[in-house]
């Protein structure tokens, strides 16, 4: 199981812009580097993560080999009510972390 | 650091190509990847340059893990969001680095629409970043990075 973090506020505003920062754990393997015995490792990397406010879809990441190991996403939103923010990746070889947090608008 | 001081002393690496009226271009200057992968991501509109800054360091040591932002600061009109914002690179061995999209403007946000990452950087280069709003318009720049430290060099 991977490992991913979620910051942001504890308390929101309603309408309030907020930025929710988000990493998972993973070594994004480019394809490009050799082991020691001098062999590539195979690519294998998280392709796409989506963000879910409730039942919507507010926001996806298409991710390639020029991200960063453990790769980290930082984006706005402005929420008018409470909800659940349900964060997605998704990868090669069946890679599939979802992560939830509560978002508490007062 | 001697390197780094003559370099600073010169002023090379401090050049960042926000202005509208850099060398680079599109059509000419661009590597076939870069424009190939510009093509797609515009999906058909022309790209203009302009309206979007690129918070990444000019001199990076280490480009294993590059902290780089985005953010979209053309003028706010009623009814237009940014669909998507795209970063890419003309030097690491593929030119995508990452797209954000967003489906809808009721996604809650809307401008300036601002996103952040972490890249690669395999080497020296410029790097670009574009923007399509629903409007149809398409919006590019770029800044030059100087890497004392590339990406993908480090055995396991």
């Amino acid at each position: 199981m991977a490992q991913a973090l979620i910051t942001l506020p504890k308390q929101i505003r309603a309408g309030q812009r907020v930025t929710v920062q988000a990493m998972v754990a993973h070594p994004m393997e480019t394809g490009q580097r050799a082991d020691a015995q001098g062999q590539l490792v195979p690519k294998d990397i998280v392709r796409r993560l989506t963000v879910h406010l409730d039942q919507a879809l507010i926001f996806e990441v298409e991710f390639h080999a020029a991200v960063a190991a453990n790769p980290y996403v930082a984006f706005d939103l402005r929420a008018q009510t409470s909800g659940r923010l349900r964060l997605k990746w998704e990868g090669d070889r069946g890679f599939s972390h979802v992560e939830e947090v509560a978002l508490q608008v007062t | 650091m001697t390197a780094m001081g003559a370099a600073g002393a010169s002023g090379l690496w401090v050049v960042r190509s926000w202005a509208s009226s850099g060398p680079f271009n599109l059509a000419g200057t661009a590597t076939p990847a870069l424009q190939e992968a510009l093509k797609h991501f515009a999906a058909g509109a022309a790209m203009q340059r302009g309206r979007l800054k690129i918070d990444i360091d000019a001199l990076v040591e280490n480009g294993n893990a590059v902290p780089v932002a985005v953010t979209y600061t053309g003028p706010q009109v009623e009814g237009v969001y940014v669909r998507a914002l795209g970063l890419f690179t003309e030097l690491n061995p593929a030119p995508d680095v990452a797209v954000f999209r967003w489906p809808a403007p009721a996604a809650g946000l809307q401008m300036p629409a601002r996103v952040s990452t972490r890249m690669r950087l395999a080497t020296s280069q410029g790097i670009t970043a574009a923007a399509l709003l629903s409007d149809g318009s398409c919006w590019f720049d770029r800044v030059e990075v100087l890497v004392t430290l590339a990406a993908c060099i480090e055995e396991s």
